[in-house]
């Protein structure tokens, strides 16, 4: 009995979350809280009350449509019980068969950009041409200027709004921290030397 | 046949191998613009052209090639200049250490990205080009009538004609000189050209000069100049045929 009574409160917010909604509906990219504000003539802050209210109507378990904060702004997807029936319609082909070359360049592309292809190089000890080429043509990264000519003057590239909203981040510092990976690199670099040592001695 | 004269047209370097190396070697050329498999292209080129397979020419571009390549591939990859070969064994390892670790954080960093890409498999949203932004009117600024027939008045008004005549060159027509040379050659065989031209303008002394050069052509005068820029001299060829000439241009 509760929900339909929250349907017809009275809640001053109510109008504007309607606009929100519509524009939200209309939109086919996130729209950040103060794209809404300006699209609907409203306030920044009440916008985002506003998404408070719509984000409560819109959760999962509660309806097919679902409000999520990801990418930097606002945007509504399939409910996560409607993904089997989604999955029968439509197809993912920006993130199907990442291949692990492409996924370890998009995280150095993710932590590191704007980074060119020698960069990624560089640490993953292997050209990058393929998994970048094939990384760009799934949108996931974009060009974003270029070096330094005196270095060269590579392509640099960064991640899209498009790898963050397939991931579900709401930006990049939703990331884990680069601090806390690599936990094994302590035990490697002590084998290391340990080796050493015993070619020193 | 001799590696070092080989000839290489690329798009970064045109000449012979040596001078390329010259200039590889003195920094003039930036390798990393080198298309190297161009420089071994060039060189089966010129092998296939010998029946017989030249091996100290092999031999030696072998040893120039790999040398070029390593110079490349060294440029490539400035951090490497420092070689972990040459380091001690402490310092290697922890140069070592530092690399695998980079990398192994960058390879953790995928691996959550694959887990989360798992976790998020069941998301579907919408993608799509943006949609076109409405245009953004701009309005102008209230106007007065009277003011904007006052402006439209001053563009329709009919602009002054500018005088063109400073920038024509007026040519005289050559036929006056020849005329006018035929009336001195009448009286005088030997005629000097800078003096019969003084007083005239420069066009005129140019046109006066086509004039010469036409009666030259026509077999009437003789030009004769000492050196360049000396005084140029005007003659009659022969007298006959100066008469039928004039008798014909009468």
């Amino acid at each position: 009995m509760d929900a339909p009574l929250r349907l017809i409160s009275t809640n001053p917010l109510d109008q504007l979350a309607r606009t929100i909604e519509a524009l939200l509906v209309v939109a086919s990219a996130p729209l950040s809280a103060a794209e809404l504000a300006e699209a609907a003539g409203d306030d920044a802050e009440r916008v985002e009350s506003a998404l408070g209210l719509i984000g409560e109507r819109y959760r999962e378990g509660r309806s097919g449509i679902v409000l999520e904060h990801v990418a930097g702004g606002w945007a509504f997807r399939a409910s996560r019980d409607a993904a089997e029936a989604c999955a029968r319609l439509f197809e993912k082909p920006a993130q199907r068969n990442l291949s692990q070359a492409s996924l370890e360049t998009l995280a150095i592309v993710a932590y590191l950009g704007p980074c060119s292809r020698p960069d990624i190089a560089r640490i993953r000890g292997v050209a990058a041409d393929s998994a970048v080429a094939n990384l760009l043509e799934r949108g996931l990264i974009a060009e974003a200027g270029r070096d330094d000519p005196s270095v060269g003057g590579a392509i640099k590239y960064r991640t899209t709004p498009l790898f963050e909203r397939i991931f579900g981040l709401e930006s990049l510092s939703a990331l884990p921290r680069l601090d806390d990976l690599g936990a094994d690199a302590d035990e490697i670099r002590e084998r290391l030397h340990a080796v050493a040592e015993k070619r020193t001695a | 046949m001799i590696v070092r004269e080989l000839e290489l047209d690329l798009d970064a370097f045109e000449g012979p191998f040596d001078l390329l190396l010259t200039l590889v070697l003195k920094d003039e050329l930036d390798l990393r613009e080198l298309d190297v498999a161009g420089i071994v292209l060039a060189f089966l080129e010129r092998l296939a052209e010998h029946d017989q397979l030249d091996l100290e020419a092999c031999g030696e571009f072998l040893v120039l090639i790999s040398a070029l390549l390593e110079l490349k591939a060294r440029g490539l990859f400035p951090d490497e200049a420092a070689e972990l070969a040459e380091l001690e064994p402490e310092e290697a390892a922890e140069e070592l250490a530092r690399r695998l670790a980079e990398y192994r954080r960058m390879k953790d960093a995928a691996q959550w990205l694959r887990d989360r890409l798992d976790g998020e498999g069941d998301r579907f949203f919408r993608l799509g080009p943006a949609p076109l932004a409405p245009k953004v009117e701009q309005p102008l600024a209230p106007q007065e009538p009277a003011r904007l027939a006052e402006v439209l008045r001053l563009l329709a008004k009919e602009p002054a004609q500018v005088s063109l005549a400073h920038m024509a060159l007026r040519f005289p027509p050559v036929s006056r000189f020849l005329e006018r040379f035929r009336a001195v050659l009448r009286h005088r065989s030997r005629v000097d050209f800078e003096q019969e031209m003084s007083g005239l303008s420069r066009v005129e002394q140019a046109v006066a000069f086509l004039a010469l050069l036409e009666l030259r052509r026509n077999g009437e005068v003789a030009i004769e100049q000492a050196a360049p820029f000396a005084p140029i001299r005007i003659s009659r060829t022969d007298v006959e045929r100066e008469d039928s000439w004039t008798l014909r241009s009468a």
